[in-house]
């Protein structure tokens, strides 16, 4: 699956969060978007899935397989949104309904999308569960968010956005909110399994060492625009723009890297 | 904060603007009709009875002739003596329950936390009926019975505050360097506790007010010589069925002062939030809701980052 | 769970007795003799000390107490200094009335509250939101007497639907005629009670819109109206629930005066008239019957919370 954003700006009240924004995510491919907060790198994605908040606007275009996303109805891109696109988010302890089980939550894309008794969600949600590396997963899909470690219910987020094997994945700062041990396992996790269902990756961070496990090539987003992009080991290396050389920086600060 | 922003923040605000100036108002009646009146509050006149408004008579006459107007003015007077007589007691009770329930020795604070906990199930009402019954209704009746039942929600309010501010870094170093508890309660701990209070006082005052109208309707809470809205309802209620409108004057006045009242505490509540301070767009949050009594103010909608636009959710990146 | 349950249980039976302990005791600080009182001027001393021995005035104040707090044990409320007659027979009597009020009095603020609270946080920038917003305010500060006089005004007088006062004398023997005498007194508390619910839920929903769950859902792939309904609305009715035993009290305490105002004869009505005539043993059994009722409601609402929030029985495991 392929995503193309085209001159993409969103603008909110007066303010432009994304400024003429164009990046390709060919198919298979893994692409990163790094900048430091508030460079609009979130609001590109929630541009992408039709979840912006109330307020903004967008123009410009974003094609998914040649498909015009922005403009298309809520029903439509509810329709794209945990079937064909999958989306991990940043925080786990708020993206989780405190309420209901987590084995409900990983498997609701499945029963939104798909004729799923519960049996066979439940069955399906536990598979998940084990795939993503939750220790004891018949047990593991009965409980509540809050009886996770921070950690796991990013792993819970992870399942639920690949289930139903989506062609694009969508990844927003996954690692950041996680220790930094934990950060490299997730990070593990993901590789592993995007890997293995050859989905294309749209990975957003701040973080340049992150970004050099994951992606092949990204963009570098300043205030909404796009001020260098290329293959991460040249931004890595010879960095061009000072805000990729802040990243760099940024990046030989950190003493233990995720290698 | 700077006293001068604080109260310009303050009346931007169409809450804080409202109820500044409607209360001003009212404590403006209040002194004036100490020593002067239209006509005598108290004068009847068979002959002038059920007048419709007019000049003379803005507000029109009750079933004996007395004054509408004039009466709905006078008794502004009662409203804010016991409004703030309420208030005052209200604070002391809580901050001085408060203060016990954190600042002392174990065990007393946990029987504090215990008695604080089952004290705020009980209606002020109640609490005001028992008293009324040992010694008749008066108006002080009103005061102790909102100060103490009030009281209670302000003391669990401030103590949970109280206790944040207690474990902060500051104040262990003071208690460290031997700071006695009193000098730390003034020092550290009210300055830090203010906004919150204040906004309970303004909500406890509001209380008052309901409970005076309620229980002076009741005929519990001002003596008949005591201008009172409540009273003024009790005594033209049984007249609804054939003079319906009268009543809108003095429900009138209690509904706008509790109004303004609630008003202020959530306009002294945002202008005190320094993230909700406006720059150029000059738009705070939508006005977060207090409730009056019986319930204690509800969580608040999660304020925006910095930047005073539109309330904006979840991620801003 | 127990652990909670029992904890819970605990609170309530305490809080029964240190209301049971204040009650007494502010009742027993009337200044002035109670026997004197009762036998008036015309009784002799001897009749006094007689009258004093056989209420078991006499006795150690504790004693008194004892006496009483055991009788309330075995629902034995005592009898009525003025009449003689057993006072539980009455307040059960009265129940039948207050009772079925204050139901239906939440089921009207539930009705007005929850659905009106969670629209205005849907349309949230717009005018009908900000308009119900407003309204609740306006409401939530309007004194419960006179929305029940300006009901009347309306509804009984102007266009006759609903009788003004009064309970039909014969009771629930014809339930439509009951019923329909308490609709309007009903109304009343309701949309008062409502309103305070109404901005309540309202700031709940608020916040729920903000929450990154919901989102999630959204992400899921739910429109995010759907996600709102089905992930944001649940945890809203969680937080409601939990401000439910305030609204409760709340309730309680406008059904006194709201019973007063349509000559209901309920538990509050009978509590004010007995508080007028000093009947102290009377006034003691109404006081303990009201504060136990909300004392128990609280309970039943802490428990129910308990159960529906996962989060809550996390110490259980």
């Amino acid at each position: 699956m392929s995503l193309v954003i085209d001159d993409l700006t969103v603008t909110v009240g007066d303010r432009r969060v994304v400024d003429g924004l164009s990046l390709d995510v060919p198919d298979g491919a893994r692409v990163g978007l790094i900048g430091e907060s508030g460079s609009g790198k979130s609001m590109t994605t929630l541009a992408v899935l039709g979840l912006l908040p109330d307020g903004a606007r967008a123009t410009g275009s974003i094609r998914l397989d040649g498909r015009e996303l922005l403009g298309a109805s809520e029903r439509e891109l509810a329709g794209l949104r945990g079937r064909v696109v999958g989306t991990v988010f940043q925080d786990p302890r708020t993206a989780l309904d405190p309420v209901v089980t987590v084995g409900r939550q990983i498997a609701e894309p499945l029963r939104l999308h798909g004729r799923v008794g519960r049996r066979d969600a439940r069955a399906r949600a536990v598979a998940a569960a084990a795939e993503v590396g939750l220790p004891d997963p018949e047990t593991v899909v009965d409980l509540y968010p809050h009886q996770l470690s921070g950690g796991q219910r990013q792993r819970v987020g992870i399942a639920m956005a690949l289930i139903n094997r989506p062609g694009l994945v969508l990844a927003d700062e996954p690692t950041t909110a996680l220790d930094v041990t934990t950060q490299a396992e997730v990070l593990a996790l993901f590789q592993r399994l995007v890997d293995e269902q050859r989905t294309s990756l749209l990975f957003v961070t701040h973080d340049l060492a992150v970004l050099s496990r994951i992606t092949d090539h990204a963009a570098v987003l300043s205030h909404g625009r796009v001020v260098e992009r290329g293959p991460v080991e040249q931004l890595l290396h010879r960095p061009e723009h000072e805000v990729t050389r802040g990243l760099v920086e940024a990046t030989r600060a950190t003493t233990w890297r995720a290698s | 904060m700077r006293r001068g922003a604080f109260v310009r923040e303050l009346l931007r605000r169409p809450q804080g603007a409202f109820g500044v100036g409607w209360l001003t108002l009212i404590v403006l009646s209040a002194l004036i009709s100490r020593f002067w009146t239209p006509l005598d509050p108290f004068d009847t006149d068979p002959y002038s009875a059920w007048l419709t408004p007019s000049f003379g008579h803005p507000f029109g006459t009750d079933s004996v002739g007395r004054d509408i107007f004039s009466y709905v003015f006078a008794a502004t007077g009662t409203t804010v003596v016991v409004a703030v007589a309420s208030g005052v007691v209200a604070t002391v009770v809580g901050v001085g329950l408060a203060a016990l329930g954190s600042l002392t020795a174990r065990w007393v604070r946990e029987s504090v936390a215990v008695l604080i906990d089952v004290l705020v199930a009980f209606p002020t009402l109640l609490i005001a009926m028992a008293l009324a019954a040992a010694f008749g209704g008066s108006l002080t009746v009103v005061v102790v019975a909102v100060g103490v039942g009030y009281g209670v929600t302000i003391a669990r309010v401030s103590r949970s505050e109280i206790r944040q501010v207690a474990r902060t870094d500051y104040v262990l170093a003071a208690r460290a360097n031997g700071l006695g508890t009193g000098a730390v309660l003034r020092r550290h701990v009210l300055p830090n506790i203010a906004p919150v209070v204040v906004v309970q006082l303004s909500l406890s005052m509001a209380t008052s007010v309901l409970a005076e109208a309620g229980l002076s309707f009741l005929g519990y809470g001002a003596p008949a010589d005591t201008a009172s809205w409540g009273r003024l309802l009790s005594d033209l209620q049984k007249f609804i069925g054939v003079h319906p409108g009268s009543v809108v004057w003095p429900g009138l006045a209690i509904t706008l002062t509790v109004l303004a009242l609630n008003l202020l505490g959530d306009a002294v509540r945002d202008a005190s939030d320094p993230r909700l301070r406006s720059r150029r767009t000059g738009r705070g949050t939508p006005g977060s809701p207090s409730t009056p009594a019986p319930s204690t103010a509800p969580p608040r909608a999660t304020a925006p980052g910095a930047a005073g636009t539109p309330t904006t959710p979840g991620v801003v990146s | 769970m127990t652990r909670f349950v029992v904890g819970r249980l605990l609170l309530f039976v305490g809080g029964l007795a240190v209301a049971s302990v204040l009650i007494f005791a502010t009742l027993r600080l009337l200044p002035g003799d109670v026997a004197q009182a009762i036998a008036g001027t015309t009784g002799s001393p001897e009749q006094v000390a007689a009258l004093r021995q056989q209420l078991g005035l006499d006795r150690p104040v504790v004693v008194q107490y004892l006496d009483w707090a055991g009788g309330l044990v075995r629902l034995d409320l005592g009898e009525s200094l003025v009449t003689g007659t057993p006072v539980i027979d009455e307040v059960l009597d009265k129940l039948a009335v207050t009772l079925p009020l204050a139901a239906l009095s939440l089921v009207f603020g539930l009705l007005i509250g929850i659905p009106l609270g969670v629209t205005s946080a849907l349309r949230r920038g717009r005018a009908s939101g900000v308009v119900l917003g407003t309204g609740a305010q306006l409401l939530a500060a309007v004194p419960v007497v006179w929305a029940g006089m300006l009901l009347i005004g309306v509804f009984a007088v102007t266009l006759r639907l609903l009788p003004t006062q009064g309970f039909p004398a014969d009771g629930w023997s014809e339930p439509g005629r009951a019923l329909r005498s308490l609709v309007l007194p009903a109304l009343t508390i309701g949309i008062v009670e409502g309103a305070v619910l109404l901005r309540f839920t309202r700031s709940a929903a608020l916040g729920a819109l903000d929450q990154d769950y919901v989102r999630t859902a959204a992400a899921n792939g739910m429109t995010r109206s759907r996600a709102l309904v089905k992930h944001g609305l649940p945890n809203v009715m969680l937080s409601v629930v939990s401000i439910l035993g305030l609204q409760v009290a709340g309730l309680i305490v406008s059904a006194v005066v709201i019973e007063q105002l349509f000559t209901l004869p309920g538990l509050g009505r009978m509590l004010v008239t007995d508080v007028g005539r000093r009947d102290l043993t009377k006034v003691q059994g109404e006081l303990m019957t009201l504060t136990t009722l909300v004392l128990f409601i609280g309970l039943v609402i802490d428990l129910v919370h308990r159960r529906l929030d996962p989060r809550l029985r996390e110490g259980d495991r």
